[in-house]
């Protein structure tokens, strides 16, 4: 029964890792695995002299890091106020609301950011253009969509994490709060001295599954809001949009491969280093 | 007995309020936009842009939407079929793989769970599993290839596993072996009974991943008469910039046959549609099996 299983990983995930062998290939789409040329480390040596890998991993590990601070502090004061809420329908109904760009795609994402930031016609320039400003063409600012792309993030994640914390907060036994309360401690000091620290497990859970995913990131995301604008890519190309496009639009399958076996590795060792830090400090937190 | 609030408590509500309003209110805002701008006319639009409110009532961009309604249609059958099929399949190989690894009797469960969770850390990357789809198992311009890449995955697996092994005591295993009950049996007339909800939220998660899947289709699918929905609008949304681009480019008008800004957003909102028509009902479902998955897993 466990078969279906063990073949589908076997398939999908086992059997491409034979495949990084193309990344020391000078691979085409007409020759076989094993009788495109050898090139050793050629690719890589590319990928690094260009400078290409340094930018694609500064640019992917701080749009992580961003997502993953950011996302988990919001969600955790979104969390704490909304449990603080006293009208019940009011609470659940904006529950709701927060939750439900969770469930849209990214590419009804794409219209939204169209909609908003459109040179002709957008949201944005239409309101400017009422208050007397000029339009801005924000498609042609590189650097205002590093905050964009961390706000649309934002938007789409914070009602789903929100959830898994406002759950944590149910969890927490009233008679913590009756206690502190007896002793005198007003609302602020019983959510930092209590309903924070409860939080701690859930956040490092978390916290460990986004680490996990660190060098890959939210593919949808870049590629639906950025899609092919190569004005924007310093700015916005993460390892992902990389190996999409080289596959895709350029056809560069050995330098495509290296890039992912280089953010397969760079993951990997991530993980692992961060597993055995976790392991060293508090063993209940390690991952495995 | 009713203790009278202190200044922090005030203070604190109506912070709370403020901060509770204002994310309610971005995250709905986008939403109305959309809705606003398909009901708009489209001179209205490209003469004084989007607005929250329709500046100029008309419903032409649904009519043109269902004057032609073979495309639309034909993707929400193949988004329609992936997703029921998709999720039905993927549930049953996952549920059956969470009961196997959930059971304490099975000597490898460790080792298989870890082979499992060992592909989220490593992987080969998106191009050899590219060729391995389309050079190895020929799926290009199939429904396999949309089908197959999200059957399942590795976190879903071990949520069913931990749901699994928290909903169904370990002695209803043996008593059901010595009544005569085999491991299938066991499986589908007991496990699959007492995981209802966790059931519930792997299903939801797979449907609404196949649902807003536009990925396969712009890999695998060449064949326009298989693109699903999302992708379809994907394409829309962009050919029509690209088209305009190109006309503006070569000085050739090409305006006559374009979706116009109006009919783009009332495509968006005919794609949306179901989830947030089904969104109320999901939505409930999805917060009790994620609290359980939270607080148990």
């Amino acid at each position: 029964m466990l078969l279906p299983a063990l073949l589908f990983f076997l398939v999908n995930s086992y059997f491409p890792m034979v495949g990084v062998y193309y990344a020391f290939t000078q691979f085409d789409f007409n020759s076989g695995l094993f009788s495109a040329p050898f090139v050793g480390l050629k690719n890589f040596e590319f990928l690094w002299k260009s400078g290409t890998l340094v930018k694609l991993t500064l640019n992917t590990i701080g749009y992580n890091l961003a997502f993953i601070v950011l996302g988990n502090v919001l969600a955790i004061v979104c969390a704490i106020l909304l449990s603080e809420l006293r009208v019940k329908w009011f609470k659940k109904l904006t529950q709701s609301i927060m939750f439900l760009p969770y469930f849209v795609s990214f590419v009804i994402l794409s219209v939204i950011v169209y909609n908003v930031f459109n040179y002709d016609s957008g949201f944005l320039n239409t309101l400017l253009a009422r208050f007397g400003a000029g339009p801005v063409d924000v498609y042609n600012k590189p650097v205002v969509w590093v905050f964009l792309i961390i706000l649309f993030y934002l938007w789409k994640n914070l009602g789903y994490s929100m959830v898994i914390y406002l759950a944590a907060i149910t969890g927490i036994s009233d008679e913590y709060y009756e206690a502190a309360k007896i002793d005198g401690a007003h609302i602020f000091q019983r959510i930092w001295y209590i309903t924070v620290p409860m939080l701690k497990s859930t956040f490092v859970v978390l916290l460990l599954f986004s680490l996990g995913s660190i060098m890959k990131g939210q593919f949808d995301l870049f590629y639906q809001l950025i899609g092919n604008n190569g004005v924007l890519y310093n700015t916005t190309d993460i390892l992902d949009t990389y190996v999409f496009r080289s596959l895709k639009v350029t056809f560069d399958i050995g330098m495509a491969t290296a890039a992912g076996l280089y953010q397969s590795l760079f993951g990997f060792i991530l993980i692992m280093t961060v597993n055995y830090i976790i392991r060293k400090i508090n063993d209940d937190y390690a991952l495995f | 007995m009713q203790i009278k609030d202190d200044h922090y408590t005030r203070l604190l509500q109506g912070l709370a309020y403020t901060v509770i309003i204002l994310g309610s209110l971005a995250c709905l805002i986008p939403f109305l936009l959309i809705i606003s701008a398909s009901l708009t006319a489209n001179e209205s639009i490209i003469k004084d842009g989007y607005h929250l409110i329709p500046a100029q009532f008309s419903v032409e961009g649904y009519k043109t939407v269902f004057t032609f309604p073979d495309e639309v249609l034909r993707a929400y059958g193949v988004t329609l079929f992936t997703t029921v099929t998709g999720t039905l399949l993927g549930l049953f190989f996952m549920t059956m793989a969470g009961y196997v690894l959930a059971r304490k009797d099975f000597k490898y469960r460790n080792t298989f769970s870890f082979y499992i969770y060992f592909t989220t850390l490593f992987g080969g990357g998106l191009v050899p599993w590219y060729i391995m789809i389309t050079k190895y198992l020929h799926l290009t311009d199939s429904y396999g290839a949309l089908i197959f890449p999200g059957l399942m995955t590795p976190f879903l697996i071990i949520l069913m596993k931990n749901f699994i092994r928290s909903a169904v005591p370990e002695e209803l295993f043996e008593s059901a072996k010595i009544d005569g009950a085999g491991d299938f049996k066991i499986y589908w007339r007991i496990v699959l009974q007492l995981s209802m909800p966790g059931i519930a939220t792997v299903s939801l998660f797979l449907a609404l991943a196949y649902w807003n899947d536009w990925f396969s289709s712009s890999l695998f699918i060449n064949d326009p008469h298989k693109y699903q929905l999302q992708f379809h609008l994907y394409n829309v949304i962009n050919s029509a910039a690209f088209i305009a681009n190109m006309g503006a480019g070569t000085g050739v008008s090409l305006g006559s046959d374009l979706p116009t800004e109006s009919t783009k957003m009332a495509m968006a909102i005919v794609v949306t549609g179901p989830i947030l028509f089904l969104y109320p009902f999901i939505q409930r479902y999805f917060v009790k099996g994620l609290t359980i998955g939270a607080v148990k897993g």
